[in-house]
Formats: C-alpha cells, sequence, structure tokens
C-alpha cells in the first residue's frame, strides 16, 4: 500500500463520516437480532434433540462465528458492489480521481482498504455481542475472531471490486447478490455443519470459499481447531485475495483508462 | 529563462493519432480518432470545434492521459501519456463534460479532496481552495453540500476544482454545455481571466459563438479527421463568404427557388427550413431576389460565422 492509495482511502473515510452512525447501529443490530432469534429461539429448539451432532456445543456457540464470517462477507460484498458501480457510472469519484496523478490501481488499493476497515469495524461490532452473550472463550479469541472474518471479507471484497468496475447495469449487481451470496450465505456451513450434507454435495461446499472462512472461525471459536486445517483456511482466503488484487490491477486499468 | 527555443513553447503535439475503441471485446473496433495532427503553443485559446461524435473528447481522454492512443505520437509538456501518464496529469487541469462532483460532500470539500488526489499537502489546499472559491465567487456557499447548486455554479465549481494543481494546460470539455445564456456569459468571463493568467486552453465546443468567443485558433473535426485548422476569422474568410443571406420560402419550395436563384450567390446551400446564399454583399443581393419577384416568407441578412464554415466543409449542420 502507497501514498497515492491512501488519498483514495481518505476520502473514502471523509464520504463515511456522514453515515457511520448508521452502520455502526446495524452492525450491533444484526447480529443481535440473528443470535436472539437463530440461537435463543431455534437454538433451544435444535439443544432438545441432542447435541450430538454438533460436537457437544450449544447451537448458538455453533451459529455464532458462522454467522459473524457470513455477515462480514455480506457486509464487504455490498460494500464492493454498489459503492463501486457509482463511483464509475454515477456521479462518483473514480472520474474525477482518474484526472489526477493517481493511477487506477491506487483506486482499487484504497477502495479496498477501506472495504477492510468496514470488514473489521462491522467483524468487531459483531464480536463485541458474542462478548455480550458470553460467547467468547477470551479476548484473544476474540481478536483472532475478529481478525479471521475480516480476511473472509477482504477475501470477497477483493475479486468482487475487481468485477464490479466494469459491471454496465445495477442489475448485474443484484443477480450476484441473489445468486452467488445468498446461496453461499446459507449452505457454506453457517447455519449447519456440511458433514450433514449429502455425501456427493459436501465437496462442493468445501470448494466454496466462504466455507473457509466460516470453518476457520468456528474453529477459533469453539478452540476446536487443526493446525494443518487452519493454514489451509488461511492460504485459501489470502490465494482468494491475491487473486482478486491482480485481477482488479487489469480491470481498473481496462474500464477507467479506456 | 533568456534561452527559450520555439520548441519549448509547444505544450501540445499530436502527429497521426488514432484512438479506436472496442465496444465488447468481440465487436468491430470502431475508429473515433482517425489520424490527426496539431500543435498548441503556450498561452493560445486552442479550440476543437464539431458535432456530437466527430472525435473531439476522444482526442481530449488522450491529452488528458486517460486513454491510450491506439497509433500515432502525442507530446504534452514535452512527455508521453503512455510512459509519463501520471506526471503530465499533475500538470494539467481537466474540466469534464460531465459533472464528477460528490453531490453529498460541501463545495470546499470537493476542492479539498481533489486536491489531495494530487498529493498536495493538507495545508497547502486549504489555502488554494479558499482563493479558488473566490475566483469562482462561490464563496458564500463553500460550506453548502453540492446538490444544493445551480448547474452555473457546478460548471464554476469544477473549473475552480480543476485549478487547484496551478496547472499549465486546462482541459475543457463542453464547457457551457446545458447551461442558460447569462451563466454562460460568466463562464466565458472566468476562461478570460484564466488565459489572461498565461493558462493555456483546450476547449472542445459544438457552439460556434462559443468558439468565436474564446478561441485564437481551432480545428474542425469531423467524424475523427480534423477537415480544416485556422483562427476563426481565417476559417470564415477561407470557407465562406463575408455574408449570408437567409431566405424562408414555403416548406417544400426552398430547392426549387436554390435552383432559380443559384446564380445570385457564390454558392447555395439547402436546409430544411431555410435556403442560405452565400454572397459578399447580402442586401445588394436581396435586393436582386425580390426583383425577381421570388417573394419570400423571410429574409435576414447576417455575417458569416464558423457554422456556415462547418456546414461548407461538410455539408452538415453543426447542432442536429
Amino acid at each position: 500500500m502507497n501514498a497515492p492509495a491512501l488519498r483514495e482511502f481518505s476520502y473514502r473515510m471523509i464520504r463515511y463520516r456522514r453515515t457511520w452512525r448508521g452502520t455502526a447501529v446495524v452492525s450491533i443490530a444484526n447480529p443481535l437480532m440473528f443470535l436472539l432469534a437463530l440461537g435463543g429461539g431455534l437454538g433451544t429448539l435444535v439443544d432438545r434433540n441432542g447435541p450430538a451432532a454438533l460436537g457437544e456445543v450449544s447451537y448458538v456457540s455453533f451459529l455464532a462465528p458462522g454467522l459473524l464470517a457470513a455477515a462480514t462477507m455480506q457486509t464487504a460484498v455490498l460494500e464492493s458492489t454498489g459503492p463501486v458501480y457509482e463511483s464509475v457510472r454515477g456521479r462518483g469519484n473514480y472520474r474525477a480521481a482518474t484526472a489526477t496523478s493517481v493511477q487506477p490501481f491506487h483506486l482499487y488499493q484504497g477502495h479496498l482498504l477501506f472495504i477492510a476497515f468496514r470488514a473489521t469495524t462491522s467483524a468487531l461490532a459483531f464480536v463485541t455481542v458474542m462478548l455480550a452473550f458470553g460467547l467468547s472463550r477470551s479476548p484473544g479469541t476474540a481478536l483472532a475472531l475478529v481478525g479471521a472474518a475480516a480476511l473472509t471479507g477482504v477475501a470477497f471484497a477483493a475479486p468482487t471490486v475487481a468485477w464490479a468496475v466494469g459491471v454496465r447495469r445495477p442489475s448485474s449487481l443484484d443477480s450476484a447478490f441473489r445468486f452467488v451470496v445468498m446461496p453461499l450465505y446459507l449452505l457454506s456451513g453457517t447455519f449447519f455443519s456440511v458433514d450433514q450434507l449429502p455425501a456427493a454435495v459436501r465437496p462442493l461446499a468445501w470448494a466454496t470459499p466462504l466455507w473457509h472462512g466460516v470453518d476457520l472461525c468456528r474453529a477459533i471459536s469453539l478452540g476446536t481447531g487443526r493446525p494443518a486445517m487452519t493454514i489451509v483456511h488461511l492460504c485459501c482466503l489470502v490465494a482468494l485475495t491475491v487473486t482478486g488484487c491482480a485481477v482488479g490491477r487489469t480491470t481498473y486499468r481496462r474500464h477507467l483508462h479506456p | 529563462m533568456a534561452l527559450q527555443t520555439p520548441a519549448d513553447d509547444v505544450l501540445l503535439h499530436a502527429d497521426g493519432l488514432v484512438k479506436r475503441y472496442r465496444r465488447t471485446r468481440r465487436s468491430e473496433p470502431f475508429t473515433a480518432v482517425d489520424g490527426i495532427g496539431f500543435a498548441v503553443r503556450r498561452g493560445e485559446a486552442f479550440g476543437f470545434l464539431g458535432p456530437n461524435g466527430a472525435g473531439k473528447s476522444s482526442t481530449m481522454r488522450m491529452i488528458a492521459c486517460v486513454s491510450p492512443a491506439s497509433a500515432g505520437t502525442l507530446r504534452v509538456l514535452g512527455h508521453d501519456p503512455a510512459a509519463d501518464g501520471a506526471l503530465i496529469r499533475s500538470r494539467i487541469g481537466v474540466v469534464p463534460q460531465d459533472d464528477t462532483l460528490d453531490a453529498e460532500l460541501t463545495v470546499r470539500e470537493n476542492i479539498l479532496v481533489y486536491g489531495r488526489y494530487f498529493g498536495l499537502p493538507r495545508r497547502a489546499v486549504r489555502g488554494k481552495a479558499a482563493e479558488l472559491l473566490e475566483f469562482a465567487q462561490l464563496t458564500e456557499r463553500a460550506d453548502s453540500p453540492v446538490e444544493n447548486l445551480s448547474g452555473g455554479m457546478r460548471r464554476r465549481l469544477t473549473i475552480a476544482r480543476s485549478l487547484v494543481n496551478d496547472p499549465e494546460i486546462l482541459l475543457l470539455d463542453e464547457p457551457t454545455t446545458g447551461l442558460d445564456p447569462q451563466a454562460r456569459h460568466a463562464l466565458w468571463d472566468k476562461l478570460f481571466r484564466l488565459k489572461r493568467s498565461g493558462i493555456t486552453l483546450i476547449l472542445t465546443t459544438h457552439y460556434m459563438d462559443e468558439a468565436e468567443q474564446l478561441c485564437d485558433r481551432l480545428v474542425v473535426m469531423d467524424h475523427g479527421r480534423i477537415v480544416a485548422t485556422d483562427t476563426p476569422a481565417g476559417l470564415i474568410g477561407r470557407h465562406s463568404t463575408p455574408e449570408v443571406l437567409e431566405l424562408r420560402f414555403h416548406p417544400g419550395a426552398q430547392s426549387v427557388m436554390a435552383e432559380k436563384l443559384a446564380d445570385l450567390a457564390v454558392r447555395t446551400e439547402v436546409l430544411p427550413e431555410r435556403l442560405l446564399l452565400y454572397t459578399a454583399d447580402g442586401r445588394t443581393t436581396l435586393t436582386r431576389v425580390l426583383a425577381r419577384n421570388a417573394d419570400p416568407l423571410t429574409s435576414l441578412v447576417r455575417r458569416a460565422t464558423l457554422e456556415d464554415v462547418f456546414l461548407t466543409l461538410t455539408g452538415r449542420t453543426l447542432v442536429d
């Protein structure tokens, strides 16, 4: 990350100064409602049927870290689609900024840095709620959870931003949300263990990037992590980030300097 | 500097410049700029005149180093945009055709953010912003959001913003399109002041009066090519008679009358609503037309303008 990229980041922060209160409320209220409804309400039913399937933990303890990863991904993807599209097609800043001495890739880097900031702060809010529910074992675990969730968010943001800069119609953004983000959200082991899926589909779940984030967060939270698996998860998420950056370098240049 | 060679004075130089686009990856490339050449000296106001789609904006984007040339050479401030784009951009100002202000930020914040993109120190940008707001007559609106500004004010702010890095060249793409006449004249005044201060102005327009008012020299573009280069007066002198007699007849009668009156003018031009007779002396020609009992519905004698030059060169009007 270099100085020109920080200029784009600081522009995003100036804008964010106007809207941060709203996002802060959402970042707290969202996990609060999900954990109350699914953890408290649905969890009572699940726990009554024997917690063996979840590895002898309560449903809410099982759900919370998965939900953390999925919610952070959702925040990151939302920040990576509309705002990027607006910056190119709407009255956004990319077209203004490209006339200055910054290069397109600086805009990519600075915007991604801002999304990383948003992913981190919303993960922090989520983990704070988990602490309030007594769902985190130690401050160290809580910090590791924030880090893992933020990495999950960035791993999704990097390729999404790279793609969104070239999108011509806003309906494509909706489709991406409906056909990519929602299925991942529901089927990547957020709400249930992927071991419960039919054996034939299980490898499919393992291949989805969100599963790596979910499983990483869950392993940290429940203290069930195995080093080899943790390394695989981290490598997958980092690889997705690096690939996204490489693609973004090309797409930003192609679309902003046509 | 005591030893300034004429070559130092050419801020902008293009030769055989071409821009081809592909709409999608598979479509045939479309040639927007088709081998143009021009040179602009320091302190000049240089215009690109032409209808929509003539290749003016594509040319401007190449000069602004936000669109690589497909072929040909281009030098801006002595540098090659392909190699030194960021360096060139740090020394030029750009007023884009469409509004790229951030409507949610205040007037002042828009200038501050833009200055920061150039890497200018915070303190320096603050001082500069105050000065530019004064220049754009927006000091009183400094802290109101841009969304509350009128079109003319927005355009003045865009110009003020483009000056934040003290540019040597200012690129203006259709600077007054969409503004009411009063706002246009106010903007022209600002541009005259900038020109007097020594900034080189490069502008595109499809308004002939704007080109005549602002440009020392201009090129007429059509279908991606340059069809003429000269001063506004030079172009009119070379490609048109001094005066034009405009006659209007009953709808459909224009071409019939054109044939009947052709011998009275140097050249005639038939438009859907009007018949133009190019002549050195419009009054005398009108007297002769009336002597033939031609009986036009209306008649008008006027000086020739760049519109006539364009009509002569391309056979079409500038604004359809």
